[in-house]
């Protein structure tokens, strides 16, 4: 959504954000979400919106290495920040990170919209719990809502990169 | 050796791109110069609109056009009825934006159009309604007492179909039954909820005279259809694409008002606009499922074999009847389930209310049906001291009995007929899984000794799939060495990608790598329907595999003539046709391709000296009858539904204290028919389990006396976490449906239909010792508590 015009843009303020190791200096209405922020001002639009209210989880991004709603944060709020996305999970082109692997393979998805969220609220968890049980993923993911896979396969796959990113394949 | 792909678990080929942030939805699509769109919709039940000021709207800063329903031109018009049916006497749709009357709060009365979402919200705070409120209609079993409040003055009743089916003699069984039983059973209003809401970007594009729409629909053929009959455009000028989608679940197979609102702002205004429905607006303006209520009896004879079943029950409509009534209908049809009932009447009433309208969510009256014959068969059961999986036993219909006709007319016109199925070996197998005899015989007795309420429940279920009217594919093997796969089915997770590639590579023996599908793209193929009714594989499946052998003849027979032998000599491995037993002596595909165009411009490292030989025939280069390209366009039209069916058992243990549940084991027995891809398979299966558990235990959509929605959030309405739904055991049954040429049958839908028969089923086990029986879903904890604590009374 463009922030030059409309109401609210009297008071627009310069924003300094680190998006993905890519330092972005924007001018923006305060009332913009940072997820607006993200998907439409930087057009990183990994980072999905299922019901702007914070309870789906969809929206998750990492905020200086933290899990957060960025569908309740203000891009004002992340001036000075570091945010990161679905899109910087994968360390090229060519190859995917653990996680995204595991989803692969596990079947960890299926619509793919609440999949960004997920994972990158794992790669928080597992960075903290590298060794968790299948119980503390339940746990862990509770507050992402998934409607397609049952969680069966979200929670398998988590395991697999578990896993994965505790003993990485050599080359 | 031939390679095989139907039955294996590949990958999916979606999954890179979504996994990196890559997937395209709706609203990932920003065009330059684009608007966008807010729905001002009605606080009000039910009320009549009196005067709509929107001048101080028009007027903010950002604003470009405010529309109420005189401003839409040719859309002045109701939205089509989309199925209708001779039961439904009085149908009655909508305007795409109120005109004089608003029948649910959600439903839209003015659309703004902006710079910006924001600018846009703003502006519908800025616009003046007057609403004269009128009585509104909420509960469904006072709306059709005499003197009830109307919904809709006009049609003089509330009650929008009534609809009687009868097999058989029903009075007669019931007047010569040993035992005849009673149940009241209701499930309660509940919702899709996909993550994804609704969201549409129309774009008029001036170079190529086309609409251009992108919409998270089910259904995007069905759009363009309806767009450029209302638009007055050819329906060429008119491209809907649905490209990712994030669920949909039935909720997305309509044709809503802001489908019509988002294209005629974005011609009117020569500019690209966007709407994404909000999560609030998700639950008040697309459309809801699941409120009925049944007063139900089963005729048993003294051994607990059905003689008859009469079910009465009220469908609750909501405020419109845009999609007729195909989910009572369903739910009247395949109430018998997997049993054989002799004589059966079934009636209902498609009542409106001041609520959102009502269409299918997975399960589509499935769920209704398969917790209305469950219960009874589990009140025989416990009635008559018999073993509740031996009277399903006593009931299903028998192998050797199909096709078996219920004697009704199913949701596509044609005759409820199962195909094909193995009921009784199903059963067996998941008692076995869940280790039945031991659970009953040794293990709940010990847990009562011990003060513990836990119980098996069983849960048998059929569901029709596949039904018709058609869908259709076109296969084209290009010199590039892609195969081009386009069918008219969109996707909302389902795997289509993997599983039609499956399908082709499998006909034509060629890498599955080679192979590209296109869907959800009007341009690209524009006949069909659309994903619902758990149909695309058994569909758009069985067409991709006709037109893809017909491609393959094609391609045989023009290596054949090349090769100069006969094209039975000819054999194909990994996407190269060569003669048996000389495996020097042939070309590949992309080299037949090349060959069929007598253009002959090949480049490539494909190309082979074959092409450079001159032609060995006269007269045109194109003979008659010959087509420069190796492609066919085929259609599959079922004759009627195939059956899928399932048998679940679970084990669960009941907190009396607390009303709260956990599952010991969830055990599923499936088949649908020949598996495609197992794990597809099963990751549908899973999610339709979850849906279920939510519509056992926590979803249901809780309106006021003043028809004000009260829980429209997802602090409220609960949905399934990872915490609340068990790991999920399964196993496939295969008896493959004898009517299309893959032998599939539909997977959608199933995991959602049995689950709340199955839970009912094992918290009146868990607590038998306190005589609890179950009558209504969802059921949470408090309502389980005062269950208990009524019959401990």
């Amino acid at each position: 959504m463009s922030a030059e015009v409309g109401a609210g843009s009297a008071q627009r303020r310069a924003i300094r954000v680190t998006v993905n190791g890519v330092v972005y200096e924007r001018v923006v209405e305060p009332r913009l979400l940072l997820s607006d922020f993200l998907r439409h001002e930087l057009g990183l639009t990994g980072t999905h919106v299922g019901c702007e209210h914070g309870v789906c989880g969809a929206c998750t991004v990492l905020v200086n290495g933290e899990p957060a709603r960025s569908c309740l944060m203000l891009a004002v709020q992340a001036d000075g920040l570091a945010i990161e996305t679905v899109e910087s999970l994968a360390p090229d082109e060519e190859r995917l990170h653990p996680l995204q692997q595991a989803f692969w393979d596990r079947h960890g998805l299926q619509c793919g919209f609440c999949t960004p969220g997920l994972l990158m609220l794992l790669k928080s968890f597992l960075a903290e719990n590298p060794s968790p049980s299948e119980e503390e993923v339940r746990e862990a993911i509770s507050g992402n809502l998934c409607r397609c896979t049952g969680y069966q396969n979200i929670v398998a796959a988590a395991l697999e990169a578990a896993r994965l990113l505790r003993e990485p394949v050599a080359g | 050796m031939p390679t095989r792909m139907l039955g294996e678990p590949v990958k999916r080929r979606e999954d890179p791109r979504l996994l990196t942030g890559h997937g395209r939805y709706v609203d990932d699509i920003d065009l330059p110069g684009m608007l966008h769109a807010a729905v001002l919709r009605s606080p009000y039940a039910h009320a009549q609109i009196e005067r709509i000021d929107a001048s101080t709207a028009r007027a903010l800063e950002g604003v470009v056009a405010v529309f109420t329903y005189d401003d839409l031109g040719p859309a002045r018009q109701r939205m089509p009825l989309l199925i209708p049916n001779p039961a439904l006497t009085h149908p009655y749709t909508r305007y795409a934006l109120a005109r004089d009357e608003v029948n649910h709060v959600g439903e839209g009365v003015a659309l703004v159009v902006a710079e910006s979402r924001y600018v846009a919200e703003d502006a519908l705070e800025a616009i003046r309604v007057e609403y004269q409120e009128l009585p509104p209609v909420v509960d469904i079993e006072r709306a059709v007492e005499p003197g009830a409040w109307l919904v809709h003055e006009e049609l003089g009743t509330n009650v929008a179909a009534h609809y009687v089916g009868v097999v058989g003699d029903p009075e007669r069984a019931f007047a010569q039954a040993a035992h005849v039983f009673r149940e009241r059973l209701v499930i309660e209003r509940s919702a899709a909820m996909p993550i994804e809401t609704r969201g549409i970007v129309a774009a008029w594009d001036p170079y190529r005279e086309v609409l251009r729409v992108w919409d998270s629909t089910q259904g995007p053929i069905v759009i363009r259809n309806a767009l450029a009959a209302l638009f007055g455009l050819a329906p060429h000028q008119v491209e809907v694409i649905a490209p990712d989608v994030g669920g949909g679940f039935g909720c997305k197979i309509m044709f809503y008002p802001e489908e019509v609102l988002i294209p005629y702002a974005a011609l009117v205004l020569g500019r690209p606009v966007k709407w994404t429905e909000d999560r609030i607006e998700h639950f008040i303006a697309t459309n809801h499922e699941r409120l009925q209520i049944h007063d139900a009896e089963i005729a048993v004879d003294a051994e607990g074999r059905i003689l008859g079943v009469r079910d009465i029950f009220l469908h609750d409509a909501g405020a419109y009847t845009p999609y007729g009534i195909i989910v009572p209908q369903i739910t009247a049809c395949q109430l018998p389930g997997p049993y054989k009932v002799p004589n059966y009447h079934v009636e209902f009433r498609a009542v409106y209310s001041n609520t959102v309208p009502v269409s299918p969510y997975r399960g589509a009256g499935r769920p209704h049906a398969c917790f209305v014959m469950e219960r009874l068969i589990d009140r025989v059961a416990d009635e008559l001291g018999l073993d509740r999986a031996e009277v399903r036993r006593r009931n299903f219909v028998q192998p050797d009995e199909f096709p078996y006709d219920v004697g009704l007319v199913f949701q596509d016109g044609a005759p409820t007929r199962y195909d094909s199925g193995d009921y009784p070996a199903m059963l067996a197998r998941v008692l076995e899984m869940v280790d039945y005899e031991r659970f009953v015989r040794e293990e709940q007795p010990r847990l009562r000794a011990e003060g513990r309420y836990v119980g098996i429940g069983l849960a048998c279920y059929v569901e029709g799939t596949g039904i018709g009217p058609y869908e259709g594919a076109h296969v084209r093997i290009e010199p590039t060495g892609h195969v081009y796969v386009a069918t008219g089915m969109p996707q909302q997770g389902q795997a289509h990608k993997t599983i039609l590639a499956q399908v082709a590579a499998e006909e034509l023996q060629v890498p599955i790598e080679r192979i590209v599908v296109i869907e959800g793209d009007t341009a690209h193929f524009g006949f069909g329907s659309g994903t619902y009714a758990s149909r695309s594989a058994v569909v758009a499946g069985s067409a991709v595999a006709l037109a893809a052998r017909r491609v393959r003849e094609q391609a045989l027979e023009l290596a054949a003539r090349e090769l100069e032998v006969d094209p039975a000599d000819l054999v194909v491995e990994d996407g190269r046709i060569f003669v048996r037993g000389a495996p020097e002596r042939g070309l590949s595909y992309w080299e037949a391709a090349q060959l069929a165009n007598p253009l002959r411009y090949a480049y490539g490292t494909e190309a082979s000296e074959l092409l450079s030989k001159p032609r060995p025939w006269n007269g045109p280069a194109l003979p008659p009858g010959r087509q420069p390209a190796l492609e066919a366009t085929e259609y599959y039209s079922p004759p009627h539904a195939t059956w899928a069916s399932g048998a679940l058992a679970c084990i669960l243990e009941v907190d009396p204290g607390t009303g709260m549940i956990r599952f010991h084991r969830l055990c599923v027995v499936h088949d649908c028919g020949r598996v495609i891809n197992p794990m597809v398979v099963e990751g549908q299966i899973h999610g339709g389990i979850a849906q279920g558990i939510g519509g056992a235990f926590y979803e249901r959509i809780v309106y006021d006396e003043n028809g004000q929605p009260v829980n429209a959030s997802f602090m409220d309405f609960l949905i399934p976490t990872a915490v609340e739904v068990p790991p999920i055991e399964i196993a496939h049954l295969e008896t493959p449906s004898p009517l299309n040429p893959l032998g599939v049958k539909g997977v959608g839908e199933a995991g959602a239909i049995p689950v709340p028969a199955l839970v009912a089923s094992a918290i009146d086990d868990a607590l038998r010792p306190l005589g609890v029986r179950v009558t209504r879903m969802p059921l949470g904890p408090s309502e389980l508590l005062e269950l208990i604590a009524r019959s401990t009374e």
